[in-house]
């Protein structure tokens, strides 16, 4: 683990009561963000990303518990810590920005009283500082006249605005990480490039490691410096954006690159998909997750899961038979 | 010529405002939007939120109607139809929804309906429509075993097959996508898209999408028009409109839309603003507030849809090519 390292999860495996069954909806995680970049956390439905990354503020359902791993944000043991500890982390030292900024922001209190709370608790300071806090917070995600609209409602802001205004509430206590779970998957394409703007300056000037969960491979290619892939509850491969889409070594990586409409395209292009369905997280199968749908399995594949380990270049790979290098020059 | 399969002539829609009193702002989904849809022809309706796009779909399979303007189907204008031929004329022009699970009744089995439209329109014994039915699931690459489950039973993507084969039950002419693959996850939208391009491959169907997503688009459409505020700002082949913007609306959704490939990260730049209210439109072009190469007339002149060049059409005094 590096020094400037802000959220460490190694081999996290989440249990979830269903009625009376157990399913295993994470089985091993692995997640790194570093300060000053942006790591995109990608997968389909179900591949449990939303869940590895509540559980490094510890926000997972009441039904849901960590069975095992490691979890560390910005130095702090995350399972060790306090109800105490627990606030003072999900404050000030990680953020937290929802898909629907609607539903995550106060209806009957106005935008400014919402980020200012986040100040005043954290920070201890009295109401007029965590106002000025405030406005500053609302300046740096170019929320326009902060000051004038500091008493507006949610309700009378566009959505963009609105999305700003979450990201405010989760930078104005000057947070290590921000955790970003499909932020502009609500917005417009031209309000969504704004917003993606926004966060990868946020992550220059600040120094801010940023975890952004998406499903959509357009908005990784275009923010993210690292890629952290998922499937089946599991970390399949880790590694620079540009390998992720260029030089991938896992065959679910590159069969999901395969599958994405670009822009370059034509109408004669015909898409790969991938056959057949992701696994039911409550009937888990022995061996590598992604092996009934895999164009390399082998009889191996189906009898352990591949382990996770680095392979050289900052790259960390779980697989047996992975893509060769050669494959897509 | 023959005539086209659909027309929209210069239609508008407006509707009451929400939360204002008594109606009396009114909000405007569609400005004046002439579409023509040919046989066979695959043509794609793309812009933001509230630019009117669904409203358009609605009107062209009449769950809307025009407040003003003209639709036509295979050139007859739908006002001079009777009852009796407006209804046979719906199943010659079917919606595909956007969201699959709200559009199938949970309540009833997967043949039950797909099967409903025949029902309805009483065509063929209840025997033949039951093995229609299975033709359909054939058709779409659903196992003949789920048409007996429940659509929760069923994934995101086979329900959307399914409302893809019911939609196809009657033998539409013209099959009227909306978003049809945006609530899907990225493998199995890409089977989706091949599915509905192999549909119309094998039956010369004719194929609107409406889709904010203009990689989508471009893997699945020879035409597009492109909408900004209840108005076609841009129309003509796909590859030629997103290569090659003339409306510097259309530059700047090509210019925000995130492509899936990192090497061309640097092209990439976001716009100004966000789209403005349908409710109180600006006087002259709605673009011009956002627009980076707006002067004064822009403000005082509406541009209307001119031609532009061999096949295509734009909305701009001052278009970038």
């Amino acid at each position: 683990m590096a020094a400037d390292t802000v959220l460490a999860i190694e081999g996290l495996a989440l249990d979830a009561r269903i009625r009376r069954a157990i399913a295993r909806p994470v089985a091993e995680a692995h997640v790194e963000v570093r300060a000053g970049e942006i790591v995109g956390l990608v997968g389909e439905s179900g591949s449990g990303k939303t869940l590895t990354a509540l559980s490094a503020l510890r926000l997972l359902p009441d039904n849901i518990e960590i069975a095992a791993g490691r979890i560390e944000v910005g130095g702090q043991d995350v399972r060790a810590l306090d109800d105490a500890g627990l606030a003072a982390l999900r404050g000030s030292v990680a953020g937290m920005v929802f898909q629907d900024p609607i539903g995550s922001l106060n209806p009957s209190m106005t935008i400014g009283r919402q980020v200012a709370e986040g100040v005043r608790i954290h920070q201890g300071v009295d109401r007029a500082a965590a106002a000025a806090r405030a406005v500053e917070a609302l300046g740096l995600v170019g929320f326009p006249h902060a000051r004038e609209r500091f008493d507006a409602y949610p309700h009378q802001l566009s959505g963009g605005l609105r999305q700003r205004v979450m990201i405010a509430m989760a930078i104005a206590n000057e947070p290590r990480l921000v955790i970003a779970d499909e932020p502009t998957t609500a917005l417009d394409v031209t309000v969504q490039a704004q917003i993606l703007e926004l966060l990868q300056s946020l992550v220059a000037e600040l120094g801010i490691g940023v975890l952004l969960i998406t499903h959509d491979l357009g908005v990784i290619a275009n923010a993210a410096d690292r890629v952290t892939v998922m499937y089946g509850g599991r970390t399949v491969e880790q590694c620079s954006t540009l390998h992720a889409f260029g030089d991938m070594r896992h065959p679910y990586t590159e069969a999901l690159v395969a599958s994405a409409p670009t822009l370059e395209g034509s109408e004669a292009t015909v898409l790969r998909g991938i056959p057949g369905a992701p696994p039911d997280p409550t009937r888990p199968e022995p061996g590598c997750p992604f092996a009934p749908r895999c164009t390399r399995v082998t009889a191996e594949c189906t009898v352990v899961p591949p382990a996770y380990e680095e392979i050289g270049e900052g790259r960390s790979l779980a697989c047996i038979h992975p893509v060769p290098a050669a494959a897509h020059a | 010529m023959p005539s086209p399969l659909l027309e929209l002539r210069d239609v508008t829609r407006t509707y009451r405002a929400p939360g204002t009193a008594f109606g009396r702002k009114r909000l405007h989904a569609l400005r004046g939007v002439t579409v023509t849809i040919g046989e066979g022809e695959s043509v794609a309706l793309v812009g933001e939120s509230g630019c009117g796009k669904s409203t358009l779909a609605r009107i062209a399979v009449r769950l809307e109607s025009a407040e003003t303007g003209e639709v036509l189907v295979e050139g007859t204008p739908r006002s001079e139809l009777s009852r009796s031929q407006l209804r046979a004329g719906t199943t010659e022009i079917q919606l595909v929804p956007q969201d699959a699970s709200a559009a199938l009744d949970p309540r009833m089995t997967i043949a039950a309906s797909v099967g409903e439209p025949l029902a309805i329109h009483r065509r063929g014994t209840k025997a033949e429509r039951e093995a229609r039915v299975l033709d359909l699931l054939d058709e779409v690459g659903l196992d003949r075993s789920l048409a007996v489950r429940f659509p929760h039973q069923l994934s995101g993507g086979q329900r959307q097959r399914v409302v893809i084969a019911r939609a196809l039950a009657l033998e539409p002419k013209l099959l009227i996508a909306d978003e049809p693959v945006s609530a899907l996850d990225v493998s199995v939208r890409a089977q989706v898209l091949n599915l509905l391009r192999d549909i119309r491959e094998r039956r010369s169907l004719a194929l609107l999408v409406i889709s904010h997503d203009l990689a989508v688009v471009r893997t699945i459409s020879e035409r597009i028009d492109v909408m900004y505020l209840g108005r076609i700002v841009e129309s003509g082949p796909t590859a030629a409109v997103i290569d090659q913007p003339a409306h510097p609306y259309t530059a700047a959704l090509v210019a925000a839309f995130p492509d899936p490939d990192p090497t061309t990260r640097e092209r990439r730049a976001a716009p100004e603003g966000e789209v403005p209210s349908p409710v109180d439109l600006p006087t002259g072009c709605a673009f011009a507030g956002r627009c980076p190469r707006a002067v004064d007339d822009c403000d005082a002149t509406d541009p209307q849809l001119a031609e532009h060049s061999a096949l295509r059409r734009v909305a701009c005094l001052h278009p970038l090519v």
